[in-house]
């Protein structure tokens, strides 16, 4: 007992010094001042250079194309590693599963193909309006959830999926190549334009932003079959 | 506005400390999920909406469900 307590006080005091060296460094720093110009300079020239109108997205895929591609590189390296993990397991055999309820299946399939759209509408407007692929995709993977957990019988075909994602990220790669063969470097916005705030305008973003979202989407959804299935 | 505000981040406050001390792991997972909802209305409430969607979609939903799988294939007390 007098251990745990010990132990918890150690803890406290720790806490504390982590805090007071926070404050410390954090009271150096004017509060509301803006420390860099280059949020200004997307601000004011984002708009025609890459012809997207969120800012977000043209900072997210034009300025900083590169960064999204490592990103997306993570993210698909921690889905294998999970499909590693959990793939070396045999698949049970079917287990009675109790069927859901009449109202509550029917429910999810109504819900489900809005929630598909909404998704899609999020990574389509990316350039336009708030959200993109990541954000579209994690959508399309959680009305993917609704189904596993409210239509007991409803599973995925995982080779398709896989076929998916794998299709759309070497879509986002191609197009990047396609930059580095029209313009001498990576990911440059070698398609026209456009006039901003309309859907066929900013070039090659909507076209990367497509692929991300599938991407995404097919890779979380497959996280969540690998999870659900193995428990 | 600032009371709506202030009204989340005290939601958000009382909801990390529950999942923190809740011995149902099961709470503790929803009470989680709540933290992360209330940082995506925050996200709003600051102007970045793009932030905001990524929170809901990602923190609230999927973080949420990936901890009750694994809360399901272990013990729910702690």
């Amino acid at each position: 007992m007098s251990n745990i307590r010990m132990r918890n006080i150690i803890g406290l005091i720790l806490l504390f010094i982590i805090a007071f060296a926070v404050i410390l460094s954090i009271i150096e720093i004017p509060f509301g001042i803006p420390k860099t110009t280059v949020g200004n300079y997307y601000i004011n020239n984002g708009i025609d250079e890459t012809g997207a109108v969120n800012i977000v997205t043209s900072v997210v895929l034009n300025y900083r194309g590169y960064d999204t591609l490592g990103e997306v590189t993570i993210l698909l390296i921690a889905a294998l590693g999970l499909g590693a993990v959990l793939g070396t397991i045999k698949r049970k055999a079917k287990k009675e599963i109790t069927p859901s309820s009449v109202v509550l299946s029917t429910g999810c399939k109504v819900l489900f193909p809005f929630i598909l759209l909404f998704g899609s509408y999020i990574f389509l407007h990316g350039h336009l309006t708030p959200g993109g692929g990541f954000q579209g995709g994690a959508i399309i993977a959680s009305g993917y959830l609704l189904v596993y957990l409210g239509c007991a019988k409803r599973r995925i075909n995982q080779n398709r999926f896989k076929i998916t994602e794998s299709l759309s990220a070497l879509i986002f790669l191609i197009v990047g190549l396609l930059g580095l063969v029209f313009g001498g470097y990576f990911l440059l916005n070698f398609l026209p334009k456009g006039i901003p705030n309309t859907l066929f305008s900013a070039g090659i973003i909507p076209i990367i932003y497509i692929a991300i979202g599938f991407k995404v989407g097919s890779e979380l959804t497959g996280v969540i079959d690998n999870l659900i299935e193995e428990s | 506005m600032i009371f709506l505000v202030t009204l989340t981040v005290f939601v958000m406050l009382a909801c990390a400390v529950a999942a923190c001390i809740l011995k149902d792991l099961l709470s503790a997972a929803i009470t989680a999920g709540v933290v992360s909802f209330c940082a995506a209305i925050l996200f709003y409430f600051l102007q970045a909406p793009d932030v905001a969607m990524a929170e809901a979609s990602i923190g609230a939903a999927l973080v949420t469900a990936i901890l009750i799988i694994a809360i399901r294939r272990t013990k729910r007390e702690e």
